[in-house]
């Protein structure tokens, strides 16, 4: 592949896809006085023509990859996508437009194109659109808690990072390996018809790498993948510290501070055993589940199921709909997991890809429980669905990948809460007579309503008799979401509580992605079924 | 402005190339003018019409290469995105795996431009979704569906004299179909080049029939069945395996294409006799660009014959390592078939499963091509010829490989996608658990 075939298949990778620009001119943000100019020029003539309700999101979104295999760079791009959404309801309808030729008369057509687009929706109009009520906040900022700017890291001290990652993979034995650095800036600004003004600068990283091992004689080749997570901080998410280590298990795990050439050389010496590991025997099995995996397993099964649009039907012709219908919620008694099963939707916990100040309707975030000692109790809502549930206010889950995206339900982070006695996963093995210890995600797979999975992990240890044994391969479990929660026995306590993530959950459409992450610590489930999927071919 | 005329993208190129003081340049210049209408709960929820044009510079010295792209095209803009992509290469190690452009080549006209699909108007997409909602009203059962269509130009330059120009245009249509009890659903979707062959309303029939037929299921056990695939559930299993058609992964022993000891499985009987698979960009029912984005011509080219392998896809680059011509890979792949109908291989099955439609298939094992999903939209079991009840959903885990050495039979191919595909009969088929998903 060329540099032009490659470069834009990267760079369309990422969230967002646009032109090219040098780091300083990215790095100064548009002057917030002519964004809220521009603003008030959409909100106006939205108005004018008949909007009872109008918001702007002015966009400007940044992104940074730098692409390696084995010794060299196979791509770094800047890239930058720059323009304005307006939305509007109109005769009880919504409407939407997007442009990015900003000067006063594109950005009033955009608006009265919105108003215009409501009005023939508005024809085939069931239920007219109801809004929560929400407060104007002024104008705000809010910004990512960052001790290092990823992007004002000079590119040749990134690639130098990513080639001694590599060195060191080829270094330990491995065949391949391929390293890559993400990295996103978006700079948004949002104004609306109740009076909000809401200038923010969010910034996400996500460093990780593939190591590939080859058994030529055997015709057999594996893969590991980094343990890191993508993350919503700066590069000082990169800089080792030993005190957001944990140590003394089979893998070494971290917590806010990753160390990627610790673990590509753990992930070598992975490889190499993974070649050589034991096909599992299929059967009941307790699974300890370390956060790196955890995650992906919260996110489908209890993440996905639990957004409002998808239950009542919005999402029916993409993503599915939800076995966690409204009348399960309105019992006050569904039981979806066991009593130690807590999660938690947030929008604000530090380091977490979800972070914001404010979501993209301009509602303040917060966190609320959605899942209360096993019971459902919530959901996740935006601003026109708070009535639904009876709520006063939106849950702030409102978000567009883009100005030209039309903004709508996405996931918060949800979160498991991690148990509330002192437990380390070393003293959790220790209980575990017949188990397997899953560490990273693999392959993942649910139904359209999130009853069935199945699960495999980058790294799978038996455990017999409370002791940890070698790896196994060919390692997938499969439930069904209701009867996995219920099987959870054990949470480790908050010193294990980690996060994972996602840069590009998919939803909608077309499409879009989001980022979100997903905490918890490392958790026990009892008596899951695993199935070896091993297959030889002719 | 985003749908620009073979000459119109000719200027700006040629433009762009003057700016350049690279060793060499590489241009591609794409634009798309579409919209879209989605709708849910029988109304409409969102609508958009988008137009976008890019212009993407790759800038070389030596082996250096930089890419830098833009949506801005005043003067100013495009001297400053040579500018920058030739800074990027400067910062840029060099890239040892760098192929020297390509002069100019020849290629053949591509049928996938349609000017009625190109008069598309919002009025229409509302028309077309209006026929699909008459039909879930009529039949009191619920649609959630999504229409769009674009029209997209794409062009390619470089410093070596190579240019390269393709205009097309499509159609796309899906509905999902459910009863107002929430036990019965039922899919379709469809994609064209052509306005005229896109029936919204004689699709969400097919949809709304599946929902009808699909409710109240019956619980059967897991284990192996003879399925009969409709072409949208075939495609989706076939398309896993066509990526992995790449001659480089295979050669580094890392594909299911590798052979134990060393090399590719080319020229090896790795599926059933029957199984015969090329790809034809001039194929009048699945036409698309007949060049690659380094400008490489796009040829009809066999993959598959009776079973054997012929043709892996080969990079420029990796082709000079082996000493071999490239091969590109094309999206428009056709799996041979025979004269049956869907209905005929239905008829021909003693026991069986037909499958509408998989939903989340994932990789499991890339060694064997491993992959799980999960039935969807429609199941039902076969018994002596004809469909007796809906069954629940099913989990697989199969592999495609697997897959197609266990073919019984395979009827006439649509276009599904961007390719033709058959309705097929394979024995053997791996369920692994039942879904409550409807």
């Amino acid at each position: 592949m060329t540099g032009v075939g490659l470069g834009a298949s990267m760079v369309q990778s990422m969230p967002l896809f646009g032109k090219e620009i040098t780091i300083e001119e990215a790095l100064t943000p548009v002057d917030v006085a002519l964004k809220k100019r521009m603003a008030d020029v959409a909100l106006n003539a939205a108005r004018a023509k008949g909007a009872t309700y109008a918001d702007v999101r002015i966009g400007r979104y940044l992104n940074q990859v730098i692409a390696t295999r084995e010794k060299q760079v196979q791509n770094i791009a800047n890239s930058e996508s720059y323009g304005m959404g307006v939305r509007v309801v109109a005769f009880g309808s919504w409407g939407f437009a997007a442009t990015n030729n900003l000067d006063n008369d594109s950005i009033a057509r955009a608006a009265e194109m919105a108003v215009a687009i409501a009005k023939g929706n508005a024809k085939l109009l069931t239920e007219p659109v109801q809004l929560a009520p929400q407060q104007g906040f002024g104008e705000v900022t809010w910004k990512t808690p960052l001790e290092i700017n990823a992007f004002e890291v000079p590119i040749p001290d990134k690639v130098e990072l990513l080639l001694g990652v590599n060195n060191e993979a080829l270094k330990g034995g491995a065949k391949y390996v391929n390293s890559n650095l993400f990295m996103v800036n978006e700079q948004k600004y949002f104004a609306s018809t109740d009076g909000s003004y809401i200038d923010q600068d969010i910034q996400r990283i996500w460093p990780t790498f593939t190591v590939t091992g080859i058994d030529p004689a055997g015709g057999k080749f594996e893969t590991r993948n980094a343990l890191s997570s993508p993350m919503g901080m700066g590069f000082e998410y990169l800089t080792p510290k030993d005190s957001e280590k944990i140590k003394g298990g089979p893998v070494t795990m971290y917590k806010k501070r990753y160390d990627m050439l610790e673990d590509v050389r753990e992930a070598t010496a992975h490889v190499a055993e993974k070649l050589k590991a034991k096909p599992v025997d299929p059967g009941k099995y307790d699974l300890v589940l370390d956060p790196t995996h955890l995650f992906l397993t919260i996110h489908e099964s209890v993440g996905h199921p639990t957004e409002l649009d998808r239950v009542l039907g919005y999402e029916a012709n993409y993503a599915g709909t939800s076995f966690l219908t409204l009348d399960k919620w309105e019992s006050k008694q569904f039981n979806f997991g066991s009593k130690a099963v807590n999660v938690i939707a947030d929008k604000t916990e530090p380091g977490s890809l979800g972070a914001v100040g404010y979501d993209d309707e301009g509602v303040k975030c917060g966190n609320w429980d959605i899942i209360k000692d096993g019971i459902l109790v919530n959901y996740q809502t935006i601003r026109d669905q708070a009535h639904i549930l009876g709520l006063k206010a939106s849950q702030a889950c409102c978000y567009a990948d883009s100005w030209q995206s039309i903004q709508f339900q996405r996931m918060p982070n949800v979160s498991l809460a991690p148990g509330k006695i002192p437990l380390s996963a070393a003293e959790m093995v220790k209980n575990v007579e017949k188990g397997i210890y899953m560490f990273g995600r693999n392959s993942y797979s649910i139904d359209q309503q999130r009853y069935n999975f199945q699960f495999s992990a980058q790294l799978a240890y038996e455990i017999k008799d409370g002791q940890i044994g070698g790896m196994l391969k060919d390692a997938s479990y499969q439930s069904n979401t209701q009867e996995f929660w219920n099987s959870c026995t054990q949470l480790c306590d908050q010193n294990d509580y980690r996060l994972g993530g996602t840069f590009a959950d998919g939803k909608g459409q077309p499409g879009q992605v989001s980022a979100v992450s997903h905490g918890s610590a490392t958790t026990r489930f009892n008596g899951v079924n695993v199935i070896n999927t091993g297959r030889k071919l002719g | 402005m985003a749908i620009l005329s073979k000459e119109e993208a000719q200027a700006i190129l040629k433009k762009v190339l003057s700016y350049s003081k690279a060793d060499s340049c590489e241009l591609s210049l794409s634009g798309s003018d579409g919209g879209n209408i989605r709708y849910a709960r029988n109304a409409v929820s969102t609508a958009g019409q988008i137009s976008v044009m890019d212009l993407a510079v790759s800038a070389t010295f030596g082996k250096k290469t930089g890419v830098a792209t833009i949506n801005e095209f005043d003067d100013a803009s495009l001297q400053k995105v040579v500018k920058r992509a030739e800074e990027l290469a400067m910062l840029a190690p060099e890239n040892p795996e760098f192929m020297p452009l390509l002069g100019p080549q020849t290629f053949q006209e591509s049928a996938t431009y349609n000017a009625k699909t190109a008069a598309i108007t919002p009025d229409t997409r509302a028309e077309m979704v209006g026929k699909s909602l008459q039909v879930s009203k009529a039949a009191n059962l619920e649609a959630a569906g999504f229409l769009e269509n674009s029209t997209r130009f794409n062009a390619i330059m470089n410093s070596k004299g190579l240019f390269a120009y393709n205009k097309g245009t499509d159609v796309s249509f899906s509905v999902t179909v459910r009863n107002q009890a929430g036990t019965g659903s039922g899919y379709i979707e469809q994609g064209f080049n052509e306005l005229d062959k896109m029936d919204t309303l004689t699709l969400s029939k097919i949809a709304a029939a599946k929902a009808t037929g699909s409710a109240a299921a019956k619980a059967i056990e897991p284990g192996k069945y003879t399925v009969i695939l409709e072409p949208l559930a075939a495609s989706d299993m076939l398309g896993n395996m066509f990526r992995g058609f790449d001659a480089r992964s295979a050669d580094e022993g890392r594909s299911f294409m590798s052979k134990k000891g060393g090399g590719t499985r080319l020229g090896e009987q790795l599926f059933s006799e029957n199984v015969n698979i090329y790809s034809d960009p001039m194929n009048p029912e699945i036409p698309s660009a007949t060049w690659t984005g380094d400008g490489l011509p796009v040829k009809r080219t066999q993959w598959v014959e009776n079973g054997v392998v012929k043709n892996l896809a080969y990079s420029r680059y990796w082709a000079g390592q082996k000493g071999v011509e490239p091969v590109p890979f094309s999206r428009s792949i056709v799996l041979e078939g025979g004269t049956q109908s869907l209905e005929d291989l239905i008829k021909s099955t003693e026991k069986g499963i037909l499958v509408t439609r998989f939903w989340y298939i994932r990789s499991v094992d890339p060694q064997t091509l491993l992959l799980t999903g999960l039935t969807r939209d429609g199941t039902f079991y076969i018994e002596n010829g004809e469909i007796k009840f809906p069954v629940k959903n099913f989990r697989f885990n199969e592999s495609p490989v697997i897959m197609l050495n266990n073919v019984e039979a395979l009827g006439k191919p649509v276009r599904t996608g961007s390719g033709m595909i058959p309705p097929m009969k394979i024995r053997d088929f791996t369920f692994t658990s039942l879904s409550d998903a409807v």
